[in-house]
């Protein structure tokens, strides 16, 4: 096998960052994510290869029989997963990396020389407390994760868990925290190594229960983000630059889309991580009065539509829990071949992750450039003809806008009452994920049309015939 | 004093004086051999070199991150994941060494962890963006 000198490796790890930012500079446009995606595929290439030839690296059986082990999982998992599970499988591969982080602090701690970085419990000070945090944000990152995912599968509930002195508590473990790292650095003892990674992970605990599933797409950025840090603590204990600028391309991609996403709820990302909002609130009493609401049949939809000369889908959640985005595609293909200007508007916090609904779209073949973004879509609503909401509801809520007692109030919403009429397929009156009531349902050029989304589809479809 | 005392104190000074000799040349050969290992990160500090390249690229990260276009968020948030388990080479040098212990232990559960991430992290995107299509 091949050795190659310190001077080489640190280029061939340059060149791996480099791969690293052309795949996510390539994510600008469809166009160029594919050949993107291939920087970031070689980058790893590269890294993992320049590694294994580190004179540091002797046997590889081991290294081997992990890659094998641990790439049929991935794959297997990669090819089966559904796109509507997404924001879970994300979420798992998330605690992933924090474990892994832990896996490569434990490993450094009980030999640093392999690093070297010092022996056995007598490992530099600047050392110790780089390597305390990428231990701290992989443990947070691992336990936070596995909570996500497990809201987002279903396994816990979502509703957002508070309890008296929560914040109090998680603030005293915060500060023993740092209390530990200090002890570590004075007497480095394998006790207080363990105890950071304990009180971590249950931090990572606490730090997510509070925080709802409404949440959710705020939470699993912010992870991304943590994931991206722990990656950065490790690199600053290995000197390794590689892992410090992925790491923080990691980190800021993480807190861009979390600042994005809070953005597209009007809520400050203190407000989210305090927690407490929203949850699974199939609201039972919400009272909607005597007041009228006018709802129609499939065939009444498909007679609106198809006299319409322009028509924008608003898809939500619901569209895509209820697996009806192959059907509305072909609402929406039936349409144009009729002349209908079909468009698709899509709420950034549409779905459960950061453009979730774009890929269930894509899945659905529906073309890219048929699928707007809120800022680009907007201000057409009022020379449009029908907005047909599926699966939406908070994010067309017009008191955001008018009702400064509403949860909700400031949230930027598609503007779907400007529309000439608006169809909405819901199964019932219940409010949405927010627990807030919509007034549109009363309006007067709103049509609802209660029935589960895929089924309504499949009926509009028919009626369109 | 006896003149065999005398020799006997001159025999002892002299033995003292080499060990001494022998000492200072030990001290001198210490100092100086830790001299050119010190003198190569004397000029700076390690950790002020990560933080250079970390700050440097937190502004790349930042600068790339927004020109993504929305609807490539979710295999924004796949790659990055994907990338972020590049931690694999710090697990590739726990597991490396010849004889078997706990890191090489630790090393081995982080190279599979750190591969399913990589593995399932690339596939998925890459069949998120195989996806994305123009009209047909």
């Amino acid at each position: 096998m091949i050795h190659i000198s310190e001077n080489l490796s640190a280029v061939l790890y340059l060149v791996s960052g480099v791969c690293f930012i052309l795949a996510l500079r390539g994510l600008s446009s469809p166009d160029s994510a594919r050949k993107g995606n291939l920087f970031g595929i070689a980058g790893m290439v590269i890294a993992v290869g320049t590694t294994a030839a580190l004179p540091a690296v002797l046997s590889y059986e081991v290294i081997i029989a992990g890659i094998v082990i641990g790439g049929a999982i991935g794959t297997l998992i990669a090819r089966k997963i559904e796109m509507t599970a997404l924001p879970q499988l994300v979420a798992a591969f998330h605690s992933l990396v924090g474990l892994a982080a832990c896996f490569v602090a434990a490993a450094a701690f009980y030999r640093p020389e392999a690093y070297g970085i010092g022996r056995f419990l007598d490992i530099g000070t600047a050392s110790l407390i780089e390597m305390s945090l990428g231990l701290a944000i992989g443990a947070v990152t691992f336990t936070g994760s596995i909570i996500a995912f497990g809201k987002l599968q279903g396994l816990i509930s979502g509703a957002p868990l508070v309890f008296p002195g929560q914040h109090l508590l998680n603030a005293v473990l915060g500060i023993g925290l740092v209390a530990l790292v200090v002890l570590l650095v004075q007497v480095q003892s394998e006790v207080t190594f363990w105890s950071i990674l304990a009180l971590s992970l249950l931090i990572g605990v606490l730090i997510i229960v509070p925080i709802g599933g409404a949440d959710m797409p705020v939470v699993i950025s912010m992870l991304n983000s943590y994931s991206g840090w722990a990656a950065c603590g490790i690199g600053f204990t290995l000197s390794n630059s590689l892992l410090i600028i992925t790491g923080a391309l990691v980190g800021s991609s993480g807190a861009i889309l979390s600042y994005i996403m809070c953005k597209g709820m009007n809520r400050s990302f203190f407000s989210v991580i305090l927690g407490g909002f929203g949850g699974e609130s199939e609201a039972a009493g919400v009272s909607h009065g005597d007041r009228a609401i006018k709802s129609g049949s499939a065939e009444d939809a498909a007679f609106i539509m198809e006299n319409a000369s322009s028509v924008i889908i608003v898809p939500g959640y619901g569209m895509a829990v209820a697996q009806a985005q192959h059907t509305l595609r072909e609402i929406g293909d039936i349409l144009r071949q009729r002349g209908v200007n079909v468009r698709y508007a899509i709420h950034p916090v549409a779905g459960r992750m950061p453009g979730h609904m774009n890929v269930l779209l894509a899945e659905a073949n529906v073309p890219y450039d048929h699928v707007l973004e809120l800022e680009e879509i907007n201000r057409d609503f009022p020379q449009t003809d029908v907005a047909f909401v599926i699966g939406a509801n908070d994010v067309t809520n017009p008191a955001a806008k008018t009702d400064p007692t509403s949860p909700i109030y400031g949230m930027p919403i598609l503007d779907v009452e400007n529309a000439r009429t608006v169809l909405f397929v819901k199964r019932s009156l219940a409010s949405g994920y927010a627990g807030v009531d919509n007034e549109l349902f009363f309006r007067d050029n709103t049509m609802m049309l209660f029935a589960d989304a895929k089924k309504m589809c499949e009926e509009i479809v028919i009626s369109l015939g | 004093m006896t003149p065999e005392q005398l020799i006997e104190r001159a025999n002892r000074l002299a033995e003292e004086s080499r060990e001494l000799a022998e000492h200072s040349a030990e001290l001198i050969r210490q100092a100086t051999s830790g001299v050119p290992e010190t003198a190569s990160v004397a000029g700076i500090d390690p950790f002020l070199f990560g933080l250079t390249v970390l700050v440097l690229s937190c502004f790349v990260g930042y600068y790339v991150v927004w020109r993504v276009t929305p609807a490539l968020h979710s295999p924004l948030m796949s790659v990055t994941n994907a990338i972020s388990s590049v931690i694999i080479v710090g697990a590739l040098i726990a597991a490396g060494p010849a004889e078997m212990n706990f890191s090489q232990i630790m090393g081995f559960f982080a190279v599979v962890l750190a591969s399913v991430n990589i593995f399932g992290g690339f596939i998925v995107t890459q069949r998120m963006l195989s996806m994305f299509r123009k009209k047909r």
